[in-house]
C-alpha cells in the first residue's frame, strides 16, 4: 500500500469489506445450514481480499485454500453425514428473550468499540504512526512470514505439530462407533 | 486503511457473537465461532502493518488451531448426534436436573 491510497484501492477496500459484512448478516440469519456454510465462505473470500489489500499475500492465499478450501469443507461434509441440509419446520433462532439478551450484548460490544475509539491511551499504547512494514514487496510473499516462522517462533511451530496430532486423534476417537475396535 | 480494517473486524466479531447467542443448530454455532475467529485473524493482519510481520506469523497459528478445533467439535457433534439423533442444543440437556 503506497502512502496515501488511491481511489481505486479505497473503493476496493470499502466494496470488500461491505460484501464481508452483508455475507456475515446473510450468515447468521439463513435457516439452512448449507445456505449458511456457502455465506460464510464467501465471508472468508472477501476477508482473503482483504488481507491481499492489507500486504499478507500468503495469509490471503492460505486463508482461501485452509479456510474456505477445507475447514468449510468438513463442516459441509458434517452436514451432509447427519443429513441436516434441510431447513427445520421449527426454526433454529431462539426466541423474542434470546434474541433481545443477543441484540442487547451486541450493541454493548459495538458501543465499547466506539468507546475505545475515543479514549486517549496513554503513548505507550499508541500506535506507530507510519508502518514498519511495507507489505510483500520487500521480502516477497511468502519469504516474509516464513523468515520469521521459522526462526524465532520455531518452538511455537513446532509444537502446532503435537496440536495436529492431537486433534486428529481426537477426532478418531470420538469419531469412531461404539464398538468397533 | 487499518482503523477501517479494525472497525470491520469489530463488526465481523460482534454479528459472530450474536449468531452464537442466536442459533441452536450446535453447526451453525460452530460456524459462528469461526467468524469470530477470522475477524480476529483480520485485525492480526492489520496491526501487522504497523508492528511488523509478527501479526501474520500468528494468523498462521490461529488458523492452525482453528482447523483442529473444528476436526475435534466436529467429531463431538458426529458423536452426539449419534447419541441422540439431533444437533439441536433444545435437546442436548443431558446435564439438565
Amino acid at each position: 500500500m503506497p502512502a496515501a491510497p488511491g481511489l481505486f484501492y479505497q473503493v476496493h477496500f470499502y466494496l470488500f469489506g461491505l460484501l464481508a459484512i452483508a455475507s456475515a448478516l446473510a450468515f447468521v440469519t439463513r435457516k439452512s445450514p448449507i445456505s449458511a456454510a456457502l455465506w460464510l465462505v464467501s465471508v472468508m473470500f472477501n476477508l482473503a481480499a482483504l488481507y491481499v489489500m492489507l500486504g499478507a499475500h500468503f495469509i490471503g492465499a492460505i486463508q482461501v485454500l485452509v479456510y474456505a478450501g477445507a475447514i468449510m469443507v468438513v463442516f459441509l461434509f458434517v452436514v451432509m453425514l447427519l443429513n441436516l441440509g434441510h431447513a427445520d419446520e421449527l426454526s433454529d433462532i431462539r426466541g423474542k428473550w434470546g434474541r433481545l439478551a443477543a441484540g442487547g450484548i451486541g450493541i454493548a460490544l459495538l458501543a465499547q468499540v466506539m468507546v475505545l475509539a475515543r479514549t486517549r491511551f496513554m503513548p505507550s499504547l499508541q500506535p506507530p504512526t507510519n508502518p514498519v512494514f511495507g507489505g510483500a514487496l520487500d521480502l516477497g510473499a511468502v519469504n516474509n512470514v516464513a523468515k520469521p516462522l521459522f526462526t524465532e517462533h520455531l518452538l511455537a511451530f513446532e509444537l502446532t505439530s503435537i496440536l495436529l496430532l492431537a486433534a486428529i486423534v481426537g477426532a478418531v476417537v470420538l469419531g469412531r462407533r461404539k464398538g468397533v475396535a | 486503511m487499518i482503523p477501517e480494517a479494525l472497525a470491520l473486524s469489530a463488526v465481523l466479531f460482534t454479528i459472530g457473537t450474536v449468531g452464537v447467542l442466536t442459533r441452536r443448530n450446535a453447526i451453525v454455532i460452530f460456524m459462528c465461532v469461526e467468524l469470530m475467529l477470522n475477524a480476529v485473524n483480520l485485525t492480526f493482519v492489520a496491526l501487522s502493518r504497523l508492528y511488523g510481520v509478527t501479526g501474520q506469523v500468528f494468523v498462521v497459528f490461529v488458523m492452525t488451531v482453528a482447523a483442529a478445533e473444528a476436526a475435534v467439535g466436529l467429531a463431538i457433534i458426529i458423536a452426539i448426534f449419534r447419541h441422540g439423533q439431533s444437533v439441536n442444543l433444545k435437546n442436548i440437556n443431558l446435564l439438565k436436573g
